[in-house]
């Protein structure tokens, strides 16, 4: 069957809406475009700045892909010896592998290609940053609780991605710092029990440092790994466009609405405006500061390496967890070495890592809600979760301050030995001051909110009564203001009840003493009976 | 779940979630109080003074535009940056003022058009808030049926269910299909190598000379004993180094320190006095951490230092850790001096140098 | 304005800035006459070997340095003999300002000098006068025109991973420190190569050779008087600086933005 759709009339039309007209029909009569227009052209975004933060690093990947795809124009992955004969004095008629030498080339020899290296470099560290920071609001206002468990966890992997794409990355021009870094990782590959030579040995294509690394991280850097973060970032983005964004609670805005602005155009201009913004502060950053000066570092070789070495900025707590274990830790048993120093830094991190990404069940199992949630909680409304949050931040900041132990030495003229037992120390204690001072913290805001909300502002006007006393006059907030202030979801602890046996199984203890932690301190919102 | 269900209904909820027709979802412990304060709705519509000033509203749009013609300038200059900064000199200085005016042109071109269609979008379209429903997210009650209904079609059509021996050979023939595939991926490392016997040999042998380590793929002279003064460190490579077809990986394991002491600082057990020679020792340079090379000496503490992870070895003491992730002393390589006064070691290292592995003690 | 600008200054027919002009010849011309008169090419004005060096600097040695190093530097409990330890690692030692130590730590700091070039070698004669030791480098040596490609390879192998790979410095164990190069005069460097300063091992001349040693020196002036061709360098410490600037100054300011894009327009 065919019905043409015939085209409006153009007669009384512009030139120009004439075309568009006429180029809208060309593509809608091949492409149903249509109705994305109509779904999409006027969705509604909510504003504010922290909902920003997922853009940063989705438009600095984007610069990351534009750079990158210039680079892989000039940049050979191969370890094959060369003599390098490009202008760098200091490098010149050094042996050195092709990939160094390409690197120095796009440095010095191709126009714009240090201004590449420089923009793709910077775009990578505040990729993951701004991921980071991103992960922190989503944690912080409860955005990861149903229906957005599952981009939680996408989130989380694409973190752990971009983690992976960085390390990848610096590893490509095979100098001496990440040479090292290499090194390090091929000494943690070896000290896993069992395996750990053989994967060692099938990683590196034979032993350290072979001739196939550089090559094979290449493949991984430039083709698997990307295709990944596309595929979910694009699985992240459809998320949000089916649950439809989170917003804070203010007045008019519901469970069931989005108060914010259309796609098109407020959104399109804000949003769009922002790539360009972030591209711009990427460039000008590149333009003015040096990062990763190869040159300096030389072609990889076992044998020399520079104080000061350390890690690209995400994958210092890992380096800082190396650090900061103790002496010794390394056991013979049964004929076989087990390496302790390198396996609890693994356990560590892995489990730290496994609780961030499942800690959207874990809070649904422990409030056993299961409402959708689309209105995000203010930090303060979710004491024990934001303690939790600070406790885990301080965990990360202690193990990542580790990673520049000798670098805090020399800057603060402090001893080495004194700055590491100082951060073996706060591994610890540090967690749990953050998670006291956060706890206390939210429940005295809230304790102020529920305050404001009851009796109103400090106006600052003293007044004496007819009796002699002095009094502050309080303004009482407007219904918009007080609105904020009391519309937060209130928890209490689960109350513990026997099963049709007549006991109490251990999961529900355990969930009942969860939830007793963390709804045990709580204030409750104020109502209209004034409670 | 039932749990949940009885302790809180969600009759009376502030925010209650409707599903179309479905029950609604249990709060869980969530307190629903039934006097809570209502929302008060939108609170009334600000006008920017945009809105209100049409002079001002002029001056953002000239602000708009300005900023896009400061954009095209931007692009100009950064390609004519690029013409007209040569760099082909090598001079550092033309290659940093080259990246330096490419990078400020397109920083401008890029910066401009953002803030350009930021305040576009800000001050001069309209902000009058726009409101979108939300719907819940399960499919309707509806839409669930058919697709549950498509579901048994194909499960009775198939007999995927009901007929197990099928169903369950098919689920192994998909388990087994990847495996050849990851077979393939043995070939990453050499087929006709172990592991654990390269990691446990370097190039050192008896009579091969201690030759200074140049850098990179370089070896320098042999090394006598008399050019080792007290507290000097010289790094050290097999003078042979040059022989061998995977030049860095036998590097990787042969870097070696020398370094010499007064001979009555040295604590040495009986099997090990004769390795070294007359204060001099010799200590495989890589961590017994995680591989990096240790190569900070200190002359007087007698400590060497690895940068990366902060071991530290007690030379006087057989290099044992005395502070530092690391926990084996680093292995030290048995010296002597030929009949022409060149340092030469006695035999390979007598354990495997570098960072342990699970099959060490094999 | 409506009044006539009138032609009689304050300070009669002199011109204002007169004063100023005279203050600068004046400034000027000390100047360069200091420079001029403390101008010391030391090597080239002062004998190592004439006795009343050796002399000048005994009685220098004595009031500065004997008390803990000894009256014929034999060392005490405070600090070691420096007999054996040559000119160069006086010249080094007081040239840099570490010594007269100001106080027992970790290591002797770089202080403001103490001594002139000449009072320095006088004491360095005297030191070297009780028992050979390294000499004051040949300046042949330090003119900085060595093959700085090989300075480089041998600065990473035998320098950088105590004073990192840009000669920005470094830990070392307990409180001590490997300092920065940069600014360093190419003499020092020497001397400081080959007599190997408190916990800095010794390079003699068998490990690296002077030719080396020049080289190193090359490649120190080299990246010294080079731009950085990178931009700013943050101190060449690497990744933590990088990453200290992307969270602080890098989101710092892609975080104003997104407030500012947000707000609303007022």
């Amino acid at each position: 069957m065919s019905t043409t759709v015939t085209p409006p009339p153009t007669q009384n039309q512009s030139g120009s809406s004439r075309f568009t007209s006429a180029a809208a029909n060309y593509i809608d009569e091949r492409t149903k475009i249509g109705v994305a227009v109509k779904e999409f052209g006027r969705k509604v975004f909510p504003d504010h700045w922290s909902f920003l933060l997922g853009e940063v690093a989705l438009y600095s990947f984007v610069v990351i892909l534009l750079s990158g795809t210039f680079l892989t124009l000039f940049f050979q992955a191969s370890m094959a010896e060369v003599f390098y004969t490009g202008p760098y004095v200091p490098m010149k008629g050094v042996e050195m592998s092709v990939a160094m030498a390409s690197t120095l080339d796009i440095s010095f020899s191709v126009r714009g290609g240090l201004l590449m290296r420089h923009v793709h470099h910077w775009a990578a560290l505040l990729f993951v940053a701004s991921i980071g920071l991103h992960m922190l609001r989503i944690f912080f206002t409860g955005a990861f609780r149903k229906p957005r468990e599952l981009n939680w966890v996408i989130g989380f992997v694409l973190f752990v991605l971009a983690m992976a794409e960085g390390f990848t990355g610096y590893s490509l021009p095979d100098d001496v710092l990440s040479g090292n870094g290499l090194r390090i990782i091929d000494g943690i590959i070896k000290a896993v029990p069992v395996v750990g030579t053989w994967m060692s040995f099938l990683f590196f294509g034979g032993e350290f440092p072979g001739t196939d690394i550089v090559g094979r991280l290449y493949m991984l850097h430039i083709m698997l790994l990307p295709a990944m973060v596309i595929l979910f970032v694009a699985l992240h983005l459809a998320f949000v466009v089916i649950h439809k964004h989170t917003q804070y609670p203010g007045p008019g805005k519901t469970q069931q609405n989005v108060v914010g602005f259309p796609v098109l155009p407020v959104y399109a201009a804000k949003a769009g405006g922002f790539f360009f913004i972030v591209f711009g502060v990427i460039m000008l950053i590149a333009s003015f500061v040096g990062i990763n000066p190869i040159w300096n570092y030389g072609p990889y070789d076992p044998s020399p390496v520079s104080a000061g070495t350390q890690p690209d900025w995400y994958i210092g707590f890992a380096d800082g967890m190396l650090r900061l274990i103790p002496p010794g830790w390394e056991t013979e048993w049964f004929g076989y070495t087990w390496s302790w120093n390198m396996l609890v830094p693994i356990i560590v991190m892995v489990g730290f890592l496994i609780v961030v990404a499942i800690y959207p069940f874990i809070e649904a199992w422990v409030t056993g809600d299961k409402r959708e949630h689309h209105i995000l909680d203010r930090p303060r409304n979710a004491p024990t979760r934001t303690a939790i949050g600070a406790a885990g931040v301080t965990f990360y900041a202690v193990m990542w301050a580790g990673a520049s132990s000798d670098i805090m030495a020399t800057h603060f003229q402090l001893a080495m030995e004194g700055v590491i037992h100082t951060l073996q120390a706060l591994l610890f204690l540090a967690p749990i001051i953050a998670y006291q001072i956060a706890k206390r913290t939210c429940l005295a805001l809230q304790k102020k909110d529920r305050s404001i909300a009851l009796h109103g502002y400090e106006s600052g006007r003293i007044v004496r009564m007819p009796g002699g006393e002095f009094i502050e006059v309080h303004k009482p907030v407007t219904d918009y203001e007080r609105w904020e202030l009391v519309s937060y979801h209130d928890y209490e602890p689960m109350m513990l009840r026997p099963n049709d046996d007549g006991r109490i199984p251990f999961g529900k203890r355990l969930r009942a003493g969860m939830s007793r932690w963390f709804f045990e301190n709580r204030i409750v919102p104020p109502t209209h009976r004034r409670n | 779940m039932a749990e949940a269900a009885k302790y809180n209904g969600s009759e009376g909820a502030v925010v209650p979630a409707e599903g179309h027709g479905a029950v609604a979802p249990a709060a869980g412990t969530a307190v629903i109080a039934t006097d809570a304060v209502q929302n008060p709705g939108l609170p009334p519509h600000r006008k920017r003074v945009t809105d209100l000033d049409p002079k001002v509203e002029k001056r953002a749009e000239r602000t708009v535009y300005t900023l896009f013609y400061v954009s095209i300038a931007g692009s100009l200059g950064a390609v004519l940056a690029y013409m007209f900064f040569p760099i082909e000199s090598g001079d550092l200085w033309d290659i940093r003022l080259h990246t330096m005016f490419v990078g400020v042109g397109m920083t401008l071109s890029l910066l401009a058009v953002g803030i350009g269609a930021v305040h576009w979008g800000k001050a001069i379209m309209a902000d009058h808030e726009s409101i979108d429903e939300r719907h819940p997210v399960p499919s309707d009650s509806a839409t669930r049926a058919e697709a549950v209904e498509v579901f048994t079609l194909a499960n009775e059509e198939s007999g995927f269910s009901r007929r197990s021996l099928v169903r369950n050979s098919l689920i192994g023939a998909l388990i087994a299909f990847p495996l050849p595939g990851i077979t393939l991926l043995r070939g990453l490392a050499p087929q006709d190598q172990d592991p654990v016997t390269l990691l446990k040999h370097t190039m050192w042998e008896e009579g091969i000379r201690l030759a200074r380590d140049t850098g990179g793929y370089g070896v320098g002279g042999a090394i006598r004993a008399a050019d080792v003064t007290i507290g000097s460190v010289f790094h050290v490579v097999p003078e042979n180094l040059s022989q061998a077809t995977n030049l860095l990986d036998e590097k990787a394991k042969a870097v070696v320190l020398l370094m010499r002491l007064e001979p009555e600082k040295l604590k040495e057990r009986d099997e090990r006095k004769g390795w070294s020679y007359d204060g001099i020792v010799a200590y495989s340079k890589v961590c017994t951490h995680v591989g990096c090379p240790v190569a900070l000496y200190e002359q007087h503490t007698h400590h060497l230092l690895c940068p990366c992870h902060q071991s530290q070895f007690d030379v006087t003491d057989e290099a044992k850790v005395i502070f530092g992730p690391a926990k084996r002393p680093l292995p030290q390589l048995p010296i002597t001096v030929d009949d022409e006064g060149y340092l030469v070691a006695q035999s390979d290292f007598q354990e495997p140098v570098g960072p342990s592995f699970w099959e060490r003690l094999k | 304005m409506a009044r006539a600008k009138k032609n009689v200054s304050k300070s009669g027919r002199r011109h204002p800035l007169a004063t100023v002009a005279l203050v600068a010849v004046g400034l000027l011309v000390t100047g360069v006459a200091y420079t001029g008169f403390s101008q010391t090419t030391a090597t080239a004005e002062v004998d190592l070997s004439s006795p009343a060096t050796i002399e000048a600097g005994e009685k220098l040695f004595a009031a500065n340095c004997a008390t803990c190093h000894g009256m014929q530097a034999e060392g005490t409990v405070d600090g070691p003999s420096l007999i054996g330890s040559g000119a160069a690692s006086v010249h080094f030692q007081v040239g840099t300002g570490r010594m007269p130590l100001a106080f027992q730590g970790p290591q002797g700091m770089v202080k403001p000098v103490q001594f002139t070039d000449e009072q320095t070698l006088q004491m360095a004669a005297f030191v070297a006068s009780l028992a050979p030791g390294p000499g004051l480098p040949d300046s042949q040596y330090l003119q900085g025109d060595g093959d700085v490609a090989n300075g480089a390879t041998l600065f990473r192998i035998n320098c950088a991973m105590c004073h990192n790979v840009a000669a920005a410095g470094g830990a070392l164990t307990e409180g001590k420190f490997a300092p920065s190069l940069i600014g360093v005069g190419a003499d020092h460097v020497y001397e400081a190569m080959v007599t190997g300063p408190q916990n800095m091992p010794v390079f003699s001349d068998a490990n690296i050779t002077p030719q080396e040693k020049a080289d190193i020196i090359s490649y120190l002036k080299y990246i010294e008087e080079k731009p950085a061709v990178g931009g700013l360098t943050l101190g060449s410490i690497g990744p933590v600086a990088e990453g200290l600037f992307i969270w602080i100054i890098g989101l710092g300011i892609i975080v104003a933005f997104t407030v500012w894009v947000t707000a609303k327009s007022n």
